[in-house]
């Protein structure tokens, strides 16, 4: 993929302070997204998957957080602009959907003007212009009877209905990046594929750019071109998803992989001994090394850098390569 | 070999408070119908999977199989014995070999009692063991499930969420059931530890010769924990049948969409999310006001005239694969179905 580069995401380090001592819950995350590509970001609950995604909208409260680096988008750091220059690309170039969608819409004011008041903020036209938008924004997301939904209340809309209000609101303004963030952990399977179906189908008719954040490894194989690895705030692996789901070469994504249940015929599932290191003790070195199953002394004493261990697939690991046999599609 | 449970036309409907108008006119009371004339069997020592999704009813079915609720009809045997009407103290055998394991680790286990306390009192209440003996089983029953003797002094706040459903597990297995209701036990935990568990619960079930309704909504899991499927939709059984049968060749259509439905790890070159086709349209609908007929039929691609208006029976449709479907009656057979 050749495409230009719209995000990128340089050397990004959340912290919070925290009684005193600073917990440190992304540390040094550098990706990028191309335009109109559907990246994922998956990883276990306290990877920093979801401060990472809201760092780049600059969403975390600072004080107590402390977000440092870049966030290029187009060029420009988003963590450098002023409230008034970043509030013209919220929103309008990079649209944000969250994961409770029946907590996302004011429960007092009707769907309809929600979604007007968020056109009407960035998008010229009047009022009786931008009303039709918003009812024809709610059939295009497979809203029945739009014109009459958009007088109704957030609270007289299923969950999967509510998240498409907000998918169609974050589309409204034709953004060029989508963050979504665990879209559907709150829907029913068969609604889950309906909402995603219609995220994918939006997202390649604009042109728009996708970082879909999920736990759901198979969600994230259906869905993106791409897949970064988060591991207790680090990206640990990042590359196209056959490479990832058949090729694995970080310990901790093969280990992912294999704990997924899925096909059929196996009697155990592969696991990962311990747990997910807490913000208050880091481990020192490679953070999954505790818990890795090749892990070598080295591991413990230096941190691995995210490497290109080919065109297209880096991963941070020491052994990962050499040490480490490449295993091969099953 | 006899079941260990037989569930035969179990019904249970919940009365909806009536507004001042309707109390006033004596308009009839609104019933939500969660369970509506279930049937099935558990053989010792087999999981059968309880699959659907949000209230379709699989959580009140296993409720009303523990006679944690009062069913509004039907019948629960269990080894053979009528429990349907068993109460007080008549129910304490029942309760002491059917046991629950909660979904949330995090509210299912009392934030002021040690872990110790949490798993022993199960033993204390029926008396399976003398007083001094009750530490000596904790620890037993802690080591069992893979956590350590030290955690019998901690509280639950000290553990992970992996680690309390573990001690959830133990206090399930403290009595020795020979049945354990798993209500998506495994649902709240993240994808590595969800792994232990199920491998855990699977390791105790061939050791302890364990039967289990495993409820969930995870197709993925309940296809690893379970001998056999039962596939639930709107208070109803839809399709029964062997694990590997009913992944192999699903005969219900909404089985089917549910399956097209799951996202599987691919390689990356189809997505399922491309073929809107396979996805079955609109939103499950309310208990309440059911409509005639098939409960599916407003979502149903195969939809015809008569599945409006007769709603049809679980009938077997294979050996050992039961359907409620009319694709499937009069003698057609998995040909005659839908593809």
């Amino acid at each position: 993929m050749s495409a230009e580069i719209l995000l990128d995401v340089r050397n990004l380090t959340v912290e919070f302070e925290l009684d005193g001592t600073r917990l440190r819950a992304v540390d040094d995350v550098s990706f990028a997204l191309r335009r109109g590509e559907i990246v994922g970001l998956v990883g276990e609950s306290g990877a920093g998957k979801s401060l990472t995604s809201e760092a780049i909208l600059r969403l975390i409260a600072c004080p107590p957080g402390r977000v440092s680096g870049e966030v290029r988008f187009r060029g420009e750091d988003l963590l450098a602009l002023d409230e008034r220059a970043l509030s013209r690309i919220r929103g309008k170039e990079i649209a944000m959907i969250f994961q409770n969608p029946g907590g996302s819409l004011n429960p007092v004011f009707r769907v309809g003007d929600q979604l007007h008041e968020a056109m009407a903020l960035h998008l010229p036209g009047g009022r009786r212009t931008l009303r039709a938008r918003a009812a024809e924004i709610l059939t295009r997301v497979g809203i029945p009877s739009a014109a009459t939904r958009a007088r109704e209340y957030p609270h007289q809309f299923s969950g999967g209905m509510a998240q498409r209000v907000m998918i169609g609101m974050g589309m409204s303004c034709s953004p060029s990046l989508l963050i979504a963030d665990e879209p559907t952990t709150a829907l029913d399977v068969t609604i889950q594929a309906q909402v995603l179906a219609l995220i994918r189908r939006l997202a390649r008719e604009s042109g728009a750019a996708v970082l879909l954040v999920s736990h759901d490894l198979g969600i994230i194989s259906q869905m993106c071109d791409r897949v970064i690895v988060m591991y207790a705030g680090r990206v640990v692996e990042e590359a196209a998803i056959a490479t990832v789901f058949h090729a694995p070469a970080h310990p901790y994504t093969r280990a992912l992989v294999d704990c997924v249940p899925g096909a059929a015929g196996y009697t155990r599932l592969g696991t990962i001994g311990g747990v997910v290191p807490g913000l208050r003790a880091l481990p020192p070195g490679c953070r999954f090394h505790p818990r890795c199953p090749v892990a070598a002394p080295r591991c413990s004493a230096e941190n691995p850098t995210l490497r290109a261990l080919a065109d297209g697939h880096r991963v941070a690991c020491h052994l990962a390569g050499d040490g480490l046999p490449v295993r091969r599609p099953a | 070999m006899s079941a260990l449970l037989e569930v035969d036309g179990l019904v249970k409907h919940f009365p909806l408070a009536r507004g001042p108008l309707a109390r006033l006119t004596g308009a009839d009371r609104r019933v939500l119908r969660a369970v509506d004339g279930v049937s099935f069997t558990i053989a010792p020592g087999e999981t059968l999977g309880l699959v659907g999704e949000s209230g379709c009813g699989k959580t009140t079915t296993g409720r009303l199989v523990l006679r944690a609720i009062e069913p509004t009809g039907g019948r629960i045997r269990f080894e053979g014995e009528d429990i349907t009407a068993l109460a007080g103290g008549a129910l304490l055998p029942f309760r002491r070999k059917a046991q629950i394991v909660f979904q949330d680790p995090y509210t299912s286990l009392n934030p002021r009692m040690p872990i110790g306390r949490i798993v022993g009192e199960p033993i204390q209440v029926h008396r399976l063991a003398p007083r001094p003996d009750i530490p000596a089983r904790v620890t037993a029953l802690l080591e069992m499930v893979g956590l350590q003797r030290e955690h019998a002094e901690r509280y639950p706040h000290e553990l992970s969420g992996g680690q309390r459903q573990r001690v959830g597990i133990a206090r399930a297995l403290a009595v020795s059931p020979r049945l354990v209701v798993a209500d998506e036990a495994v649902s709240a935990l993240d994808v590595s530890v969800r792994a232990q568990i199920l491998n855990l619960l699977v390791e105790l079930r061939e050791k302890l010769g364990l039967a289990f309704l495993f409820v969930s909504h995870d197709l993925g899991v309940i296809r690893f924990v379970s001998h056999r499927v039962a596939v639930m939709y709107l208070g109803r059984l839809v399709e029964v049948a062997s694990t590997a049968d009913l992944f192999r060749s699903p005969l219900h259509p909404y089985t089917q969409a549910l399956l097209a439905a799951i996202p599987t790890i691919g390689d990356g070159s189809a997505s399922i999310f491309d073929q809107p086709g396979r996805l079955i349209e609109g939103e499950l609908p309310s208990p309440i006001d059911l409509p005639r007929g098939c409960r599916f039929v407003s979502r149903c691609p195969h939809r015809m005239a008569r599945c409006h208006e007769v709603e049809p029976p679980l009938a077997p449709a294979a050996s050992g694969h039961v359907v409620a479907c009319h694709l499937y009656e009069n003698g057609h057979d998995e040909q005659g179905g839908p593809a």
